[in-house]
């Protein structure tokens, strides 16, 4: 007869750790007290279902569809501009994080990086609408913000593997700093810097549809007003709207990368 | 003898490019009202640096820290248990929109019959419309429909990422593979047996290790929640960030932070275990 294997720590260890995820989930439930019974019972299931069918008669009226179309541009243009502000500031605190100007600056920088990407997006805009005031111009400067920690990390790792040589040989030609990093560094990562930033303004666009929660113009602040107001017909055309800008961005840029990018 | 330009030589090329982007920038430039200065108003400043000099000492007596904590934890469990529900919407939505699981596809080369495809649409539809709208909108609807507090928060991570789960798990399920579970069906075992025998085995690394990245993920969609109320660390920041209470933000700032790294350790602690 053949001895069944020992049980190994390792397979033991590993049924702890199943065991000790099902009593998370459990504990949470319990935690939060979620009465998912409650939630779909008669009285506050049809309540519930009478909002939702509020949402059902779109506002399609030619004034309504001329604020959203308003909104969405609004919502386009600080992404754009957002993108292209934190494409800036990104490459500025890039070359620092690269170890162009020592090892202090180098340090220095990154941390401001990773400070500055480690906040989301809304809790920037939240921050920058007390700093700013209500508007579109808050919106574009969170987005500015985050933007400009995540690209200004992906710069700094293209600048450290760009081939140093082009940039030398200016250099040793008799060519400043500027124009050794203008025609001999620039020019072996633009490809990347301009992919990477078009990529984030993909991201950007469908983070600035929601940033207007916090009051920061666009899409989301016409979705919270019209919701706050009770004029569901109106906030069911604006998530109409939201929904197909998404969709737009993401059949737009597959069709780019298929183009392009994996040519 | 070959002159040497003294200038760019491409420069009209590039300056004419900018200009056009320039040119396509300046409608955006009105409509997002940029304008920097606002920032460096002398009003708006004084009382930006009064709010940033208050982060410092951190806010850490003894009820704040308990609040902290409890606030902590509810975001905690409204991922986690947002993540359960949406595992119970994702996987029948996976299964039934997936094709690997094709009777009409095992005698003709892995393609299904067209009808059998138009049977998945609808399902695949949905789970597209549930990912599409981001997990905040929900959040709002959420907290119209049964109030402020975690309950809106866990339905709208269910529903968002049910959407997301059940795209990349019928991805999966048709990435590994085809032959076991192929086999099983024509040798008529039930469909739900050649899902648990035939595709299981070579797809559960993958589900799991994408599974544990989306709770991740969750975590800080909760934290963000919580700006449209829907419970948790976000919602006791936007408190704090309303009163101006700049040493309570920080604290709950630097806890949000260090959820984040908790997290990304726990994910790869789960991942190199159990994988």
């Amino acid at each position: 007869m053949k001895a069944s294997p020992p049980l190994r720590t390792s397979t033991l260890l590993n049924y702890g750790l199943l065991l000790a995820l099902l009593t998370a989930v459990v504990a949470s439930f319990r935690y939060l007290g979620i009465d998912l019974g409650a939630l779909f019972q008669g009285d506050s299931l049809s309540q519930m279902g009478r909002y939702a069918g509020s949402f059902l008669s779109p506002d399609f009226s030619s004034a309504h569809m001329r604020a959203i179309g308003h909104g969405a541009l609004e919502t386009l243009a600080m992404s754009a501009l957002g993108t292209l502000l934190a494409a800036l500031l990104g490459l500025l605190l890039a070359l620092p994080a690269a170890g162009r100007c020592g090892w202090l600056a180098q340090s220095l920088a990154r941390l401001l990086l990773n400070a500055l990407r480690a906040i989301p997006e809304l809790v920037w805009a939240a921050l920058v609408v007390l700093a700013a005031g209500l508007g579109p111009n808050a919106g574009t400067l969170a987005l500015a913000l985050h933007t400009s920690g995540v690209l200004g990390r992906l710069f700094a790792e293209a600048l450290e593997n760009s081939p140093s040589e082009p940039a030398e040989a200016i250099r040793l030609g008799g060519g400043g700093h500027i124009a050794a990093f203008c025609y001999g560094t620039l020019p072996c990562i633009w490809p990347q810097l301009i992919a990477y930033s078009l990529y984030r303004w993909e991201n950007n666009i469908r983070m600035a549809s929601v940033l207007g929660f916090v009051g920061a113009g666009g899409l989301g602040q016409m979705l919270y007003v019209s919701l706050s107001l009770f004029q569901q017909a109106q906030a069911a055309t604006v998530i109409l709207a939201m929904l197909l800008l998404v969709l737009a961005v993401d059949a737009f840029s597959g069709w780019v990368r298929q183009r392009w990018v994996s040519a | 003898m070959l002159k040497p330009a003294l200038h760019d030589p491409a420069v009209l090329p590039r300056l004419a490019l900018t200009l056009l982007a320039l040119l396509l920038l300046w409608p955006g430039l009105t409509l997002s009202e940029l304008n920097l200065a606002v920032l460096f108003d002398e009003q708006n400043a004084s009382n930006m640096g009064r709010f940033l000099a208050d982060f410092w000492p951190l806010a850490h007596d003894r009820e704040f820290l308990q609040l902290l904590g409890q606030a902590t934890l509810e975001t905690l469990a409204i991922a986690t248990a947002g993540m359960a529900l949406a595992l119970l919407i994702a996987i029948p939505g996976a299964l039934l929109a997936s094709r690997a699981l094709s009777l009409s596809a095992v005698h003709r080369g892995g393609r299904p019959a067209w009808w059998a495809q138009a049977l998945r649409w609808p399902v695949r539809g949905l789970l597209i419309v549930l990912r599409s709208v981001p997990e905040i909108v929900w959040a709002l609807l959420f907290v119209r429909a049964v109030g402020l507090g975690p309950t809106a928060g866990v339905l709208a991570i269910a529903i968002t990422y049910s959407g997301m789960l059940g795209k990349v798990y019928a991805e999966i399920f048709e990435s590994v593979d085809p032959r076991p579970s192929r086999a099983l069906l024509v040798a008529g075992s039930p469909r739900l047996a050649a899902f648990a025998y035939g595709v299981l085995p070579g797809a559960a690394a993958e589900m799991l290790s994408y599974t544990v990245y989306r709770w991740e993920c969750a975590i800080r969609a909760s934290v963000v929640m919580g700006f449209v109320g829907a419970g948790g660390l976000g919602q006791q920041i936007d408190l704090s960030m309303r009163m101006f209470a700049g040493g309570e933000v920080a604290s709950m700032l630097l806890t949000f932070l260090a959820l984040v790294l908790l997290a990304d350790q726990i994910s790869r602690l789960l991942r190199t275990r159990l994988l």
